[in-house]
């Protein structure tokens, strides 16, 4: 197991590859991406439990499926440096002919990914369906889904949190990136939301807060109480609180770098306050 | 002409339900998905006879959608069920994403498509879902025409890699094909060989075609019938080689003529063999409430049809 500081370099590395990629193509969503560094390589460092390689039905092993797709940059740099494809191809990102497209997809074979995803609201139905059949299986592993706050003002969502609270899916454990922002403004002033947590609560979900969403030791902490709240006859949520483009002083104000690339001059300021770590693709 | 009977009128969405019960013995990674219309799908036994297989996801078919992509994930063969405006239209983007895009082994079979869906109307009777589907990358679209296809079409595709979209209706039609035969994907069937016009038919229009074809051999007009059973991939050779003897074409299908069956013929015959073609199909229209047979007869889907656009093609050659 990597100790605190290990993947605190990890997650640095990982910050460096999102705005070089998306500044490579001068397009793509930088600011979730960093906000969602430490929960992906948490997850993939250190509480999934994963096979080596890579196989579409992923038997005997936990799966994520990413629902908000336009957080490419994380999750590409996440999958390359934890051994699904070469560092190097993150240099493809976006770009003509390559498996890394825009928004995560099988369609190019990319290992790590088992579902497109980029049209928000799909996610927690296909993990609930791999859920299922995990059951079937007899494969006690679980199923990791990660969905940005407003996508939850996508209906479908409602209907898969309805029926994985009805049909007791407690494999299941849901986070939702809540850094109430979206592209139009704050999610309060786009469509206030209210109480994220009363609402799954209401439909009979468990819920716990990782108040700390950009504090390595923090989620790891959170996930692991998360799993020890599965097998309960309830699905889990988590609402974990992240700032918007963390690590990047000047992309961490509100919602302007959603979807917007830096500049050369920014990409600089960005790598000087992310040290390199693993060493650059 | 070759004689077709009828063994007894049966709806095709019994094929289906037929076709699940076996698969339901003979193949256990089936599951089937369905959004508050067990009866309705006549899933009624699957679902008794294998609970642990049957999800009820309530009326939520987005939801059903991703689910069943998901269950693909760790090999399981999901049969999402529906009407076939809910099952289509309603969910289109939930398809093109998590099914088609990401290349998932789900079934989409849907019942209740087109005009027979009768009484209910138009909100329900949906004559757009061929095209729909035909236009998503990689997807298979099969019509059957009767309770002895469909049900042999429900079970070949478990043994398809692969996107399908199967479609079936509810009113009970002539059950003529072969019980228990092979289904082949994309094998169009020669029914009647003949040698004046080519009617191409799918679904319920098959047994009008085979009747028309009955009253056009009186009047001296042979006809060839061929059963279009899979729209997508389209059977190109049948085609071509039947209108390279007969020089003309009637398409029928209880569908839009814009993007339907009759399209994709136009478009393959434009492409390298053209000549005139008649479309029996609806006009750009919605449907209304009526009996079934009072709908095909007013939106011009019967037999009387097929041999009126027999006519006016011929007069074209």
């Amino acid at each position: 197991m990597p100790n605190t500081k290990q993947l605190e370099d990890f997650v640095s590395q990982v910050r460096r590859d999102i705005v070089r990629q998306v500044h490579g193509v001068s397009s793509g969503h930088p600011g979730g991406s960093l906000g969602c560094a430490e929960f992906f390589v948490a997850l993939y460092q250190e509480v999934m439990k994963r096979k080596e390689g890579f196989d579409m039905d992923g038997k005997d092993e936990d799966l994520f499926f990413l629902s908000n797709g336009h957080i490419s940059p994380v999750f590409y740099s996440v999958l390359a440096r934890s051994g699904y494809f070469p560092v190097e191809e993150l240099n493809t990102f976006r770009k003509i002919d390559s498996r890394l497209q825009g928004h995560p997809t099988t369609h190019e074979g990319l290992p790590g990914i088992r579902i497109a995803s980029g049209s928000l609201g799909q996610g927690m139905s296909v993990a609930l369906g791999a859920a299922q059949a995990k059951k079937l299986n007899g494969d006690d592993n679980l199923v990791y889904s990660l969905h940005g706050d407003g996508e939850l003002q996508e209906g479908q969502n409602w209907e898969a949190i309805l029926y994985a609270a009805g049909n007791k899916i407690d494999n299941l454990i849901s986070t939702i990136d809540l850094n109430g922002q979206q592209i139009d403004g704050s999610t309060d002033d786009v469509l206030n939301m209210g109480s994220v947590r009363a609402k799954f609560e209401a439909f009979g979900w468990d819920v716990l807060d990782i108040e700390k969403g950009n504090d390595i030791e923090a989620i790891i902490t959170g996930l692991n109480e998360a799993k020890s709240r599965t097998g309960k006859g309830k699905p889990v949520c988590i609402l974990l609180h992240t700032i918007m483009g963390y690590g990047v002083d000047f992309m961490m104000q509100g919602h302007a770098w959603h979807g917007k690339a830096p500049n050369d001059e920014q990409l600089e300021k960005a790598l000087a306050q992310n040290p390199e770590t693993l060493g650059d693709y | 002409m070759k004689k077709f009977t009828n063994s007894g009128n049966i709806d095709t969405r019994s094929g289906f339900g037929a076709g699940m019960d076996e698969l339901g013995e003979t193949h256990e990674n089936v599951v089937a998905l369905c959004a508050d219309l067990t009866g309705s799908l006549k899933l009624n036994d699957f679902a008794k006879n294998h609970p642990e297989r049957f999800f009820q996801t309530g009326i939520a078919e987005a939801n059903m959608i991703g689910m069943a992509a998901g269950m693909t994930i760790g090999g399981k063969i999901p049969y999402a069920t529906s009407f076939a405006n809910f099952a289509t239209g309603r969910v289109y983007d939930q398809i093109r994403q998590s099914v088609a895009y990401s290349n998932k082994n789900v079934k989409i079979c849907a019942s209740h498509a087109g005009l027979t869906l009768g009484e209910d109307g138009a909100t329900h009777q949906i004559l757009e879902d061929l095209g729909l589907m035909k236009m998503l990358p990689g997807m298979t679209v099969i019509n059957p025409c009767d309770f002895n296809q469909t049900k042999a079409a429900t079970k070949a595709i478990a043994d398809f890699e692969g996107p399908v979209y199967l479609r079936f209706g509810r009113p009970s039609v002539p059950n003529f094909t072969e019980a228990d035969g092979k289904f082949e994907i994309g094998k169009a069937l020669h029914l009647v060989e003949g040698a004046d016009v080519t009617i191409l038919a799918t679904g319920h229009l098959v047994w009008h075609a085979l009747e028309a074809a009955e009253e056009l051999e009186a009047k001296g007009i042979s006809a060839e019938v061929i059963n279009i059973h899979t729209i997508k991939p389209l059977d190109d050779e049948a085609i071509l080689n039947s209108v390279k003897k007969t020089r003309c074409v009637v398409t029928c299908e209880e569908h839009n003529y814009l993007g339907g069956l009759g399209e994709s013929v136009s478009g393959l015959l434009a492409k390298k063999d053209p000549v005139y073609q008649e479309f029996v199909a609806t006009n750009d229209t919605f449907g209304e409430s009526g009996t079934p047979a009072q709908l095909m007869e007013k939106y011009g889907l019967n037999t009387k049809s097929i041999v009126e656009a027999v006519n006016k093609v011929l007069a074209k050659k």
